[in-house]
């Protein structure tokens, strides 16, 4: 059923996703947006594994899809972490603010 | 008993393992006895040797000790042996007796410093060095002496490193005598390849066997070992490190830079007289530089004002009167002048030493005076080192070995008139520049007061050269007063007497009057000038070219000046351009060039998460670029 659907457009789909995750990532300062930005991002990977692996009926880009979302459970509980960490001592989620470290 | 003279030059070197290895945890008593004790066991030794030597005499005159084989690659075996004939055995009395008194002497000389021991094991360390150096059996192991007394010299000029100026004058006499001993040692390699061997004896016999008198190899070879002799025994033109060299104690000065080290050159050539008789070119040069040092040594020893400045030039002037002898070719008065000039000379700078502690270390003789009074046993003994070293007629050493090498200057065919002149002008000189010391010093009215006087340990051995310095004369006695040639004699196995032209006994007597109205004329213008008649001097100086003179003969003929500008200043400015090296300018570029980059990249981290999304993602972008349409 899947199958209904050309393999370009669901790469179409996954290339537009990655764009509005990148675009939101390089426009908001706000952190808890960045973090949102990057899950997206991921996932646009991840649509883009599983729209390959039902091209060529192989299940590798299922497992490939599991790791990302493993991985992004995990990048998620540290980064909401740091953002905490970020509020507390900033006081503020402008991410710009916190430019303390340039070289 | 000629089998244990190996425990000549090893003694010196046990002491000094001792108190180099424990000088720290031994009391002072203790050091004093190993420093000096060593010393004193090689001295009773190499007297035994020296008078089973003369009674009865080993084979050929010559007895070798091979005790084991030093290097052996590709048929080059030098053989660490030890050679005794009459004239290693005449320098080894020298060293070791000289060296024992003098180590007496530095018993009390130094017993105030804090680095006692390590004063003792340089001397012992010298002291086996210098043993080295003289009864080694080939050239190398001479080379190893040669360089050991080197390195000592060096480090007791320096002994008092705290005071830079002391460091100062060690690194000079290093450097400059490393000069000397480079010459020697293209001497050595140049030796080597011709002959084959160095083993001196052998290297002799091939010298005259392969090379004809005059030859170019002959020369070159002479004048490279010459070059070394000159450097050690501070002759023209590397005289320049000696005066400097007064810098370390003063029994430093009377044992290395009077009665043994600075006379190595001079026994280097009477060893190596072989070498030197097939170069004439080279053998009149020595002749030359000897006589030339000894006046102008002698002329810079007028004007000094201090003490051991003065001896210095005098020391100098000596061992000019030395390299003339070996260069008109006779090197048993060379070799009689040394003896005779270990004694004196030694006595001289230990006398001087006992003024220097007792007037709290002042050195200069125009603060000096009306010692006479309060150090009698130091005045009288100083009195008779300073008539042998004038060569006062008759009683004194120092007038038959300077006689000798005055008639011999005369009478050989190398020499002539000429250097006989410079001798007697040379005499006059040493007796002007002599008294003038002894005057300044000991008489007029006294400008310090001396504080305690000296113990025994400084006036037994003052007394002991006092007595050498009288009666070593008596060895040899000129034809004219009844001809006694013991010395020569000793030496005829080992160094040919150089034949002279005959001569009538009536010549001899006359050209010894002649020499002996020179020395007493220097006398007795000391006299006048410096005791009775100051104002001479100070009329004198008021001249402007007199001033120039004193000023230029002070600064001992400015060579010092001179190479400060000729080597000195153009080595400084090489140094100078050489610090901004052209090829090192290409990695100086690629060091700032980094600096750049590192600046640049550094800029970019902004701490902007934003921007460096902005790198990955347009990094990335890139990237795919790339990719999909290369």
């Amino acid at each position: 059923m899947i199958g209904a659907i050309p393999m370009t457009h669901g790469l179409i789909a996954a290339a537009v996703l990655f764009a509005l995750g990148l675009v939101g990532l390089l426009v908001r300062r706000n952190i808890i947006y960045m973090l949102m930005c990057i899950e997206i991002m991921l996932n646009a990977a991840g649509l883009a594994f599983i729209v390959a692996a039902s091209r060529w009926g192989q299940p590798d880009g299922q497992i490939m899809f599991m790791v990302i979302l493993s991985t992004a459970a995990a990048e998620v509980a540290v980064g909401l972490a740091l953002v905490l960490r970020f509020y507390s001592r900033f006081k503020t989620l402008d991410a710009d603010i916190a430019n303390d470290m340039r070289g | 008993m000629f089998g244990l003279f190996w425990l000549v030059p090893a003694m010196p070197f046990a002491g000094f393992a001792i108190l180099a290895l424990m000088g720290s945890r031994l009391s002072r008593n203790a050091i004093a006895s190993v420093g000096a004790g060593t010393v004193g066991i090689s001295a009773v030794i190499s007297l035994g040797l020296g008078l089973r030597f003369l009674l009865s005499p080993p084979s050929g005159h010559t007895y070798t000790l091979s005790l084991w084989t030093w290097i052996d690659v590709a048929g080059f075996t030098p053989h660490f042996a030890l050679y005794l004939d009459a004239l290693s055995m005449v320098m080894t009395l020298i060293v070791t007796v000289v060296g024992f008194l003098i180590h007496v002497y530095s018993i009390e000389y130094m017993r105030d410093d804090p680095a006692y021991s390590r004063f003792f094991a340089y001397m012992n360390l010298f002291v086996g060095s210098m043993l080295m150096l003289v009864l080694a059996d080939n050239l190398l192991l001479l080379y190893l002496g040669w360089e050991g007394v080197g390195l000592c010299s060096y480090l007791l000029i320096g002994f008092w490193y705290s005071n830079p100026a002391n460091g100062r004058a060690a690194v000079k006499a290093f450097v400059v005598t490393r000069v000397g001993d480079t010459a020697m040692a293209l001497g050595l390699f140049l030796l080597f390849t011709k002959l084959g061997t160095l083993d001196i004896q052998e290297m002799m016999q091939r010298a005259s066997e392969q090379w004809p008198v005059g030859s170019g190899i002959a020369v070159l070879a002479a004048a490279l070992l010459l070059g070394g002799a000159v450097g050690k025994s501070a002759q023209l033109p590397l005289q320049v490190w000696l005066p400097d060299a007064m810098a370390g104690p003063t029994p430093v000065s009377a044992l290395i830079h009077a009665a043994t080290m600075v006379t190595a050159g001079v026994y280097l050539i009477a060893r190596m007289h072989t070498v030197f008789e097939l170069a004439p070119p080279v053998l009149m040069l020595v002749a030359v530089v000897g006589a030339v040092t000894l006046l102008l040594a002698g002329f810079a020893a007028l004007t000094q004002r201090d003490i051991k400045r003065v001896l210095a030039y005098s020391t100098i002037s000596q061992i000019g009167y030395m390299f003339l002898a070996l260069g008109v070719g006779a090197y048993s008065a060379a070799i009689f002048h040394l003896f005779t000039h270990a004694f004196f000379k030694a006595l001289l700078f230990m006398g001087a030493g006992a003024i220097i502690l007792a007037l709290h270390h002042e050195q200069d003789m125009f603060k000096m005076g009306g010692l006479r009074k309060q150090m009698p046993v130091v005045f009288w003994t100083f009195l008779i080192g300073a008539m042998s070293l004038a060569a006062l007629p008759l009683v004194t050493a120092g007038f038959y070995s300077k006689d000798m090498i005055l008639y011999e200057a005369w009478s050989s065919h190398i020499g002539g008139p000429v250097f006989w002149l410079a001798g007697c002008a040379g005499a006059i000189i040493t007796g002007l520049y002599t008294f003038r010391m002894v005057i300044l010093t000991f008489f007029g009215e006294q400008k310090t007061a001396p504080g305690h006087g000296p113990g025994l340990c400084i006036k037994i051995p003052l007394i002991v050269l006092a007595l050498f310095s009288t009666i070593a004369g008596f060895l040899e006695i000129p034809r004219s007063l009844g001809n006694v040639p013991l010395f020569s004699d000793f030496l005829e196995a080992a160094l040919p007497h150089a034949p002279l032209i005959e001569g009538s006994v009536f010549i001899e007597a006359l050209l010894q009057v002649i020499a002996i109205c020179g020395v007493l004329a220097g006398v007795a213008a000391a006299i006048i000038l410096f005791a009775r008649r100051r104002e001479y001097i100070r009329n004198l100086l008021a001249k402007p070219w007199a001033a120039y003179l004193h000023e230029l003969w002070f600064a001992g003929w400015g060579f010092d000046a001179l190479y400060h500008a000729l080597f000195v200043q153009p080595y400084v400015y090489i140094a100078q351009v050489n610090k901004d090296d052209f090829t090192d300018s290409f990695y100086n570029e690629l060091a700032r060039l980094t600096a750049a980059f590192h600046r640049a990249l550094s800029a970019t981290q902004t701490g902007r998460l934003r921007w460096y999304m902005m790198g990955i993602a347009a990094g990335a972008a890139i990237t795919l670029a790339i990719v999909v349409f290369l």
